[in-house]
């Protein structure tokens, strides 16, 4: 069930992405673009999606246990350290550059060419070789 | 142009009900790099299998649509070295930073995290940066 809840979840994702003309890199690198012709969709999408998860959150606060699942999730750390600033300058960097962020790389990867495939395949292996290279850089918080 | 936004609010709103649901019923934080990188780099242990069913559905259904409906091209840019650059940035930046658009923007920034507050804008500030220097050096 979890599964089914799971793939259901994520196509809901993907058909969101696709709807809100986020898997279109210019719309994305649109909104990035501040000071030339600036787009502002992005900030609709994110503001449509948070909306359901205000909701969401307040419910959870009010449960001890998910429906199918533990305990909801809490957060790992609270401080503001420097993997999560390193972190996200780098991922905003290659966002720019490419338009792309990890769930519109995924969504489109039937559609979005040799191109794509390329991002995905150098996320992935990025995304493989970061905790050992993480370790050896930043000393354990 | 004048469509755009509600397309994007409509998109949104499932988005943040995709976002909810998993929430709700499997008590975890739908982030697309937290699910594909904790599969690449064998942090996922038990959930390994409805985290390959996230990414399937969010592969699979924008191709099953792509087979009935025209599908907005994704105007990626054909430069690889470009392209495989900015896929190493993203993801050694989104594990590094414990999160991207969908885990910091969308699921922690509901819930007023402030680490979540800090990457988001942290994030946005590097793309607009990087897009404001490659218009002027005019890249992009």
């Amino acid at each position: 069930m979890r599964v089914l809840v799971s793939l259901f979840c994520g196509g809901l994702f993907g058909a969101g992405l696709v709807i809100s003309g986020m898997t279109n890199t210019l719309r994305v690198q649109g909104f990035l673009d501040l000071f030339g012709m600036w787009d502002p969709t992005l900030m609709f999408v994110m503001g449509g999606a948070i909306v359901p998860m205000l909701f969401a959150w307040q419910i959870a606060a009010r449960r001890k246990l998910s429906v199918l699942g533990g305990a909801f999730p809490v957060p790992h750390r609270t401080i503001i350290d420097k993997r999560l600033v390193v972190g996200s300058i780098l991922f905003g960097m290659g966002w720019g550059l490419s338009g792309f962020c990890p769930g519109p790389a995924f969504a489109s990867l039937s559609f979005s060419g040799a191109s794509g495939l390329v991002f995905v395949v150098s996320m992935l292996i990025a995304m493989f070789a970061t905790k050992p290279l993480s370790d050896r850089l930043f000393k354990q918080q | 142009m004048e469509v755009a936004w509600m397309y994007g609010i409509i998109g949104g709103l499932m988005i943040g009900c995709a976002a909810g649901v998993y929430l709700l019923i499997n008590g975890r934080i739908m982030g697309a790099s937290g699910i594909a990188g904790s599969l690449v780099d064998g942090t996922a242990k038990s959930a390994r299998v409805e985290r390959i069913a996230f990414l399937l559905g969010l592969m699979g259904v924008p191709a099953l649509a792509s087979l009935f409906v025209a599908i907005p091209t994704t105007h990626v840019t054909s430069n690889l070295p470009l392209l495989i650059v900015a896929g190493i940035m993203v993801g050694f930046g989104t594990r590094l930073g414990s999160g991207c658009t969908s885990g910091h923007g969308v699921c922690g920034m509901s819930r007023f995290s402030v680490r979540s507050i800090v990457a988001t804008c942290v994030y946005i500030g590097a793309g607009v940066l990087v897009i404001v220097a490659a218009r002027r050096m005019g890249v992009l």
